[in-house]
């Protein structure tokens, strides 16, 4: 076998990930720094990578300003109320003033925006506006293609590993990883680092469990590599308890915004039960949030919740009822919300039609069932785990302001997207319009600070050899059993991965636990956790493919460890309808209406926990 | 949803300068080259999101999708065929029901963006300021809010 060749790359800034935040973080620092060097390295290719690669029917982060229909300030509102509390208001508020733009652009390279007769934009809801998303991602590709050029763009390269600079570990020099398609290491030596990587879908076992944990809600490529990146160098983290829980439709995890907001249809238990009007009273015990209009999401979750655990489903998405009101009679108009509710799927979640097809459901006559999904781990959608960042000059307060605007507590590391906590709800305009911030922001720390990074070469070489290691493994020991899944020195990827899942399912309340866990619980997952990063460097793979799934599951269990850690230290049950914590039941906004946030020591091999202020900026 | 191909019809995208494309597109670094069959194979189903990357990209309509063996009967089908400027989507139920679907994808011609056009932002001035490449053209409002 053998080390192969190691490729090195110097550039001014590094792009990590060609999602929406990537590029948009590209299209950005092109800009502003027309004379720097730009590179994206991604896992896969541009035009179909990161969560947004099938398409997407809606766009769901939209101010609207020019039509007056809502402000940053309403944004940053209905955003920390759907949090139960507890957001950063800058970064929020950075992305609703912003994003308008980002949606403008997309629409100008040639996303198709669907529009009422007066020409404005058509409305799902208050922030979302549908698209004929099918396309949105090749859309988006396009311009950071060209901006960077694709002599900079090195695709199906998989980064495994952060590099700090040889003199400062505070100091990010650039990151190292490996040729998914050829036998070469590649390391990039960069003057900022810009993360865009993606959030974690299967680190808690999935509720289907064959094919269909491809079917995963968030994308199935969505490793954790946002987090599972920058913990190991000492990153502080914030918000990694949080979750999302999506509520979609049962096994396909079709989305439902359209069917709430735009055709107006609820959901029934199997007594023809609306939850939202028999648990009503249940929102009183959550405020002032149960009072705040929407209802926020983890307690509409709660509602359905407390029915299911009380045995009263299958629980029924009406979409009957829905699309036979809308269509009042009228065939012509039936055919129009037929054709609208197919594209929702067919734009973005094509399983779901194909569910629906297999088992006869036409939706104009047959409900469907929706379900609470696995939990999973990010920060662009519904979740707000990541990165704690600096904001932006101009609306941070000196608490959440270190200089440059999305930089982390790593100097010269920037973040979007996923990678950003506490900035929750920006989808994929506003993923971009972040990527587009970070990337501003880095151009200007490296026109400031140009005091070349020094690679640590030995730290290189050992990375290198680590990167590589589970195909040596492989080699080294395959000789000792006759079944290369059976074999007591090393574990595959998938073995790891189902591994990871049960500990998250059983101890960090995934759904076997009914999403519920406690201190005494959390902690023994931890101490299995631990069991697992070690046995996580004993990995066997036999090809470079399986090298890829060794260094995913590397960087889902870091995501689940801070998962599992920050839950331990959150003594309350911030939002119910994600996880219960059944030793602190209650909501506890006196004590907890603050960020976890951590620090991965690695010298020590340690988590250092801490909580930091909330603080109200916008009235 | 894994993605299946047809043997009869994949002629490994002979020509094709990228390579096959289903390998060149797969976001999961699934789709490969079966070496004996000189065919398409999907290596790893149960991590396929059905996301029809490869579907929607094969020049010769060679792959399909049968549904997720743990939840899907067995005898529906969902196609896509390319046409002007979208796709036609072809849903066929089990019980032989049939739907058509036509949806627009790009408003533009592959290839036409212009990055920065008209942008006027001054690349040495305004990078001290919060505003973003093209703002001044693109917000929709004159003056980008702060607190």
């Amino acid at each position: 076998m053998g080390l192969p060749s190691i490729e090195t790359v110097e550039c001014d800034i590094l792009v990590i990930g060609g999602g929406m935040s990537g590029c948009g973080a590209a299209f950005e620092s092109k800009f502003w720094g027309e004379d720097l060097k730009v590179v994206i390295v991604d896992k896969a290719v541009i035009e179909r990578s990161g969560a947004t690669g099938e398409g997407l029917s809606a766009i769901n982060c939209y101010m609207g300003q020019r039509y007056g229909w809502n402000t940053p300030e309403d944004f940053v509102h209905y955003v920390v109320n759907d949090m139960m509390g507890l957001a950063r208001e800058d970064l929020v508020y950075d992305v609703g003033r912003h994003v308008d733009s980002s949606v403008h652009l997309l629409e100008e390279w040639g996303l198709p925006i669907w529009k009422k007769d007066n020409g404005e934009y058509e409305r799902i809801g208050r922030w979302q506006i549908p698209i004929h998303g099918e396309s949105l991602k090749p859309v988006t590709a396009e311009p950071a293609r060209k901006a960077v050029g694709k002599e900079n763009i090195y695709e199906r390269v998989s980064i495994t590993h952060l590099l700090t600079d040889a003199n400062d570990p505070n100091r990010i020099a650039g990151a190292i990883g490996f040729g998914v398609r050829e036998n070469k290491i590649w390391v990039f030596k960069a003057q900022a680092v810009i993360m865009t990587s993606g959030g974690a879908s299967n680190v808690f076992r999935p509720r289907s469990v064959n094919e269909g944990i491809g079917r995963t809600w968030y994308s199935v490529f969505a490793t954790g590599s946002a987090y599972g990146l920058m913990i190991p160098i000492g990153t502080e983290m914030t918000q990694m308890e949080h979750r999302f829980v999506p509520t979609r439709f049962k096994d396909g995890y079709g989305p439902v915004g359209m069917w709430f907001q735009y055709f107006h249809a609820h959901v029934e238990n199997a007594l023809g039960e609306d939850y939202t009007v028999t648990r009503d009273d249940e929102l009183r015990k959550y405020e002032p949030y149960g009072s705040a209009i929407p209802t926020p999401t983890p307690l509409r979750n709660h509602q359905m919740f407390l029915d299911i655990k009380e045995g009263k489903g299958p629980m029924y998405m009406r979409t009957d009822l829905a699309m036979q009101e809308l269509a009042g009679g009228d065939p012509a108009k039936m055919d129009k919300v037929r054709e609208e509710a197919w594209e929702d799927f067919l734009d973005m979640t094509i399983a779901q039609a194909m569910t629906w097809a297999s088992q006869n459901i036409a939706p104009e006559e047959t409900p469907s069932e929706v379900v609470l999904a696995e939990p999973y781990i990010m920060g662009s959608h519904s979740g707000e785990a990541g990165a704690w960042v600096s904001g932006p000059e101009d609306l941070a307060p000196p608490e959440y302001y270190w200089g440059y605007n999305k930089m982390t507590t790593i100097r010269g590391l920037f973040a979007a997207g996923d990678g950003v906590g506490a900035a929750p709800h920006k989808f994929s305009s506003g993923s971009f319009t972040e990527g587009r911030l970070a990337a501003k922001s880095a151009v200007r720390f490296v026109k400031e600070n140009s005091t070349s990074v020094q690679l640590n070469s030995s730290q290189v070489n050992t990375l290198a050899e680590s990167i590589w290691a589970p195909l040596e493994t492989f080699d080294k020991y395959k000789g000792v059993s006759t079944a290369p899944e059976i074999n007591p020195h090393y574990i595959t990827p998938k073995q790891a991965l189902v591994r990871l899942q049960k500990i998250m399912d059983e101890y960090a309340g995934g759904t076997s636990a009914l999403y519920t866990t406690n201190g005494p619980t959390l902690e023994r997952g931890i101490a299995l956790i631990e069991m697992l990063r070690e046995d996580l460097q004993h990995q066997g793979a036999r090809n470079r493919h399986e090298l890829l799934r060794c260094w995913e599951v590397v960087h889902r269990t870091w995501t689940g460890e801070a998962h599992l850690r920050h839950l331990l230290h959150r003594k309350e049950t911030r939002w119910p309808g994600y996880y219960y914590r059944s030793d602190y039941p209650d909501l506890d906004d006196v004590n907890w209406r603050v960020f976890v946030n951590s620090k991965f020591d690695a010298s020590a091999n340690r988590w250092d926990i801490s909580t930091k202020p909330y603080l109200n900026l916008v009235k | 949803m894994p993605t299946y191909v047809d043997p009869n019809t994949c002629n490994a995208c002979a020509g094709e300068h990228e390579g096959p494309l289903c390998v060149y597109i797969c976001p999961n670094d699934l789709m490969t080259m079966d070496l004996e069959q000189n065919k398409g194979v999907n290596q790893e189903p149960e991590l396929c999101s059905e996301c029809y990357a490869c579907v929607k990209l094969c020049p010769q309509e060679a792959i399909f999708v049968r549904g997720y063996s743990d939840f899907v009967p067995l005898g529906a089908s969902v196609h896509p065929t390319r046409v002007e400027g979208g796709l036609t989507w072809t849903v066929k139920f089990r019980d032989g029901r049939e739907l058509q679907f036509t949806y627009p994808s790009r408003t533009t011609p592959v290839g036409s963006s212009d990055p920065y056009r008209d942008f006027t932002e001054d690349r040495e001035n305004d990078l001290q300021g919060q505003g973003l490449a093209g703002e001044s053209k693109w917000l929709g409002v004159d003056k980008l809010p702060t607190l």
